[in-house]
């Protein structure tokens, strides 16, 4: 038993290892200097307190988002549509912020407003997906998928169209909110919110909970391990499916309303910012379970707001993040690939 | 071929399949394998048609080591299996599922394959046509497509494991006569099985197995005393039929009419009373299953009705029918009844629907060691059901069933399950019958259905008997009417069966 863990913990270490040496010949073949790309994330990451606040920025919206995804993947469910939900749950969050400015609301209320509008949408877009696999059979990456764009275009259309700045819309999106309504942050230079920190924190120490001890959680890893055999057994299968959607529709529409509320103060149209594809790499990652998923979902933000620094400093493009996030995926699955088939031909000769 | 196994151990984990089995098997034989489920016969087997390989021990082909380590290298060294659920191709024709194996050239010559095959269809006289697709063939069909293929690859050596699983009499009267010609033309046949019967019919010698080892060789004339001794290593008693009290009508199908893809069942009528065993006999597919689902909530009829304590349930839902006292336990228990992952524990949790949010994971515990133990599971509550063989699933799969039932709908209660484990899931059942819970099973098994039947239902291609007597049904009779024969005296198809099926009538 405990070999076995020290074998998987090496093989992990190893395909971090080879997802480097990829990169760094990704890198030695363009000509640039690897090593000092990576020192330059590190310094990008974790070289002041600005910086660090920053990762935290990043790992708020893609926590809550890993939180959501490791329920869905739990019920057996692969949640492409999460990038949609995401858009939706801040589209939800602006207009309800939106509404809240002209009326006499307190800020408090308006922001706890916009996270509840926030919430509804992304589940409601989620459900959306789930209906559409329930009820009229599309598998649901495919219904995800198309959503995703849907999405995308509803946000383009409120930012050029209903809700366009005045004078000229532009793509920098709409009017910044009145500061009112911002979440507060530790400081006013820094955009960490520590209340959108503790949401995720909470959220994804209640998904633990939620997959490990209740029979909630257990109806769903029946019904991701064998829907037929769980609805015999008595578990309203296509319910449960239902509800995993609207869970995790209801996580990413509240990372789109800290992005909305605590990040930009404003609708922009790229404002899912690709939590939810990271996401998805990060529980794919943690192989589905939800012990490992912050300080992976912490890593990875780290490395997004390192690379940030590249441009500037070396001319490389800060997309290198995503290359050493998609190689260290592939090497990690890869590799534990490799290690059970190793530990069944090893348990094969002994034995 | 002459086989000689030297030695040969295989464990899995702790597990040991096979303990240093040593056989030599002539050629021009045809050798039986008989043993208790977990016995090391499939190990065995698998062994020497590469589908597994063994830790340590060798394989002697005529004399000379042979080192086998996938299929493919088992058939080019001449050894062919006959899976128990046939390996092929539903999708394809039989020319290609023939083609699908053979080496040969990116362009296989199609019409030269479909010739050979038909020439050698005819030579056993099986009427296979190359052009057909394997979805269209019965069990024992698909068995025979799989005896061609592998001699048309040049089998010298036929494993068969329990072949006769699932096929009508004239097909294993058939499948058996095949056999014997294999063997007289130098074929050498292993012949896996857990049925006496079978083997004391068909083979030269038997070799049996109990818990990985060679309990010993017999030669006929068998003496089925000494065998199953061999094999369990004690004599079992023969189960008794035992009559329950009949009470009050649990289960009423009135002129129930279904339609699946392939068939469909017109007008079927049956009354069930509380403690009633119905058996469903019939081929694979002339429409038992799709009654017994109907009866589950699980599949709608077009039209008709069924009615549970009287109350019409016709177009409820499988959990509304479970709610009220109805379990249906599928015959694929690792892919249709329990989930391959989960604790025996957590199937109790899952299945007992308790209340609270949280599981308590002591009392979970607790209340999955009592059943452990009363229904003398070899697990943990912490063993996931996946490891557990296949007696011990389905003894698992009754445990999970509430007390309080009024009807079970089982599909083939024992297959693949040794005599012991057979006896004592039937042995629950019945203890549910005496206290008027009614049961309606399918089963390939003709033994069975005679065996643990009040009264047997017989499907054939949709057609549905009239409810007959157990007692006054012979197995020949039962076997004919299986078969497709003797329809006649039950009138025209689709005509509303006599009354003979009421029950009253049936137990006056």
């Amino acid at each position: 038993m405990r070999s076995d863990r020290t074998a998987k913990a090496l093989f992990q270490a190893a395909a971090v290892v080879a997802a480097l040496g990829i990169t760094t010949l990704v890198l030695a073949a363009t000509g640039a200097p690897p090593f000092a790309a990576y020192a330059n994330i590190a310094k990008g990451a974790a070289g002041n307190w600005t910086v660090a606040s920053d990762v935290v920025v990043a790992w708020v919206p893609l926590l809550l988002v890993t939180s959501g995804l490791l329920v869905t993947f739990t019920v057996g469910l692969w949640n492409i549509g999460i990038e949609g939900q995401i858009t939706i749950g801040a589209v939800f969050a602006t207009w309800a912020l939106r509404s809240c400015q002209g009326a006499e609301v307190s800020p408090a209320l308006a922001i706890a407003l916009a996270f509840a509008a926030g919430m509804a949408g992304g589940a409601l877009w989620a459900m959306l997906v789930g209906a559409l696999k329930t009820f009229g059979g599309v598998n649901e990456i495919f219904g995800g998928l198309g959503l995703n764009y849907v999405a995308t275009a509803i946000n383009i259309w409120l930012i050029f169209g209903p809700w366009k700045r005045p004078g000229v819309a532009s793509m920098s999106g709409t009017l910044p909110f009145d500061q009112k309504l911002w979440l507060p942050t530790l400081n006013p230079q820094s955009r960490l919110a520590p209340v959108a920190a503790l949401l995720a924190i909470v959220s994804i120490a209640a998904i633990f909970v939620l997959l490990r001890g209740t029979r909630f959680g257990l109806k769903l890893k029946a019904t991701g391990k064998n829907p037929r055999a769980a609805y015999l057994l008595g578990v309203p299968t296509w319910q449960y499916m239902m509800a995993s959607f609207a869970i995790c529709g209801a996580l990413a529409g509240a990372a789109g309303a800290v992005q909305v509320t605590a990040v930009y103060h404003r609708l922009i149209p790229s404002i899912s910012s690709g939590y939810g594809y990271l996401g998805l790499m990060v529980a794919m990652l943690v192989n589905y379970s939800a012990a490992m998923a912050a300080p992976i979902a912490l890593f990875f933000a780290a490395l997004n707001v390192g690379s940030i620094q590249l441009p500037i400093v070396l001319k490389l493009d800060s997309a290198l993040s995503g290359v050493i996030q998609g190689t260290i995926v592939l090497f990690v699955i890869l590799g534990e690939g490799v290690r059970s088939t190793l530990a069944a031909r090893k348990k094969g000769r002994t034995s | 071929m002459r086989i000689e196994l030297r030695d040969i151990h295989k464990s899995f984990g702790p597990v040991r399949a096979n303990a240093g089995i040593t056989l030599d098997i002539p050629s021009a034989s045809i050798l039986g394998i008989l043993g208790e489920n977990g016995a090391g016969k499939s190990t065995l087997m698998k062994i020497l048609s590469g589908f597994q390989s063994a830790d340590s021990g060798e394989i002697l082909l005529d004399g000379r080591r042979a080192d086998i380590r996938s299929p493919a290298d088992a058939l080019r060294a001449g050894i062919g299996m006959l899976h128990q659920d046939p390996l092929d191709f539903p999708p394809l024709k039989l020319v290609d599922d023939l083609l699908l194996g053979s080496p040969g050239p990116l362009r296989p010559d199609r019409r030269m394959a479909a010739r050979e095959m038909r020439a050698l269809a005819e030579r056993f006289d099986f009427d296979l046509d190359p052009g057909a697709y394997v979805d269209a063939l019965t069990v024992g069909e698909r068995q025979q497509l799989e005896i061609l293929r592998l001699l048309w690859l040049g089998a010298k050596v036929l494993i068969l494991d329990e072949p006769t699983t699932g096929i009508s009499l004239p097909q294993k009267e058939k499948l058996f006569s095949t056999i014997k010609r294999l063997a007289s033309e130098g074929m050498t046949v292993l012949f896996v099985s857990h049925k006496l019967e079978d083997v004391e019919n068909l083979c030269d010698s038997a070799a049996i197995l109990r818990q990985g080892e060679l309990a010993g060789t017999a030669k006929p004339p068998f003496d089925t005393g000494t065998l199953v001794r061999l094999m369990f290593g004690k004599e079992l008693p023969k189960a008794q039929r035992s009559r329950a009290e009949l009470g009050r009508e649990v289960l009423a199908a009135r002129g129930l009419c279904l339609d699946s893809l392939r068939l469909q069942i017109k007008g079927l009528d049956l009354s069930v009373c509380a403690g009633e065993t119905i058996g469903l006999a019939g081929m694979e597919g002339s429409g038992q299953a799709l009654f017994l689902a109907s009866c589950a909530g699980l599949e709608r009829a077009v039209s008709g009705s069924v009615c549970l304590d009287e109350r019409d349930v016709t177009s409820r839902s499988h959990h509304d029918l479970k709610r009220r006292g109805v379990a249906y336990l599928p015959a694929a228990r690792l892919e249709e009844a329990l989930v391959p992952g989960l604790t025996l524990a957590e199937h109790y949790v899952l299945s007992e629907g308790g209340r609270g949010f949280f599981i308590d994971r002591r009392a979970a515990r607790e209340r999955a060691e009592s059943r452990i133990a009363s229904f003398n599971i070899k697990g943990l509550p912490e063993s996931q059901v996946e490891s557990l063989s296949g007696g011990n699933q389905q003894r698992a799969l009754l445990s999970l069933l509430r007390d309080d039932l009024s009807l079970v709908l089982v599909e083939h209660p024992t297959r693949g399950l040794d005599i012991e484990s057979t006896a004592y899931v039937w042995s629950k059942l019945k203890e549910r019958c005496a206290r008027g819970t009614a049961i309606v099973f399918i089963s390939a098994d003709l033994d069975e259905i005679l065996q643990y039947s009040d009264r047997v239902l017989v499907f054939f291609a949709g057609r549905v008997s009239p409810p007959l007597q157990a007692e006054s049904l012979g197995g020949e009779e039962l076997g004919r009417l299986i078969g497709g024969k003797g329809w006649e005296r039950f009138g025209e198809p689709g005509e509303a069966p006599r009354a003979a099926g009421r029950s009253e009538a049936a137990h006056a």
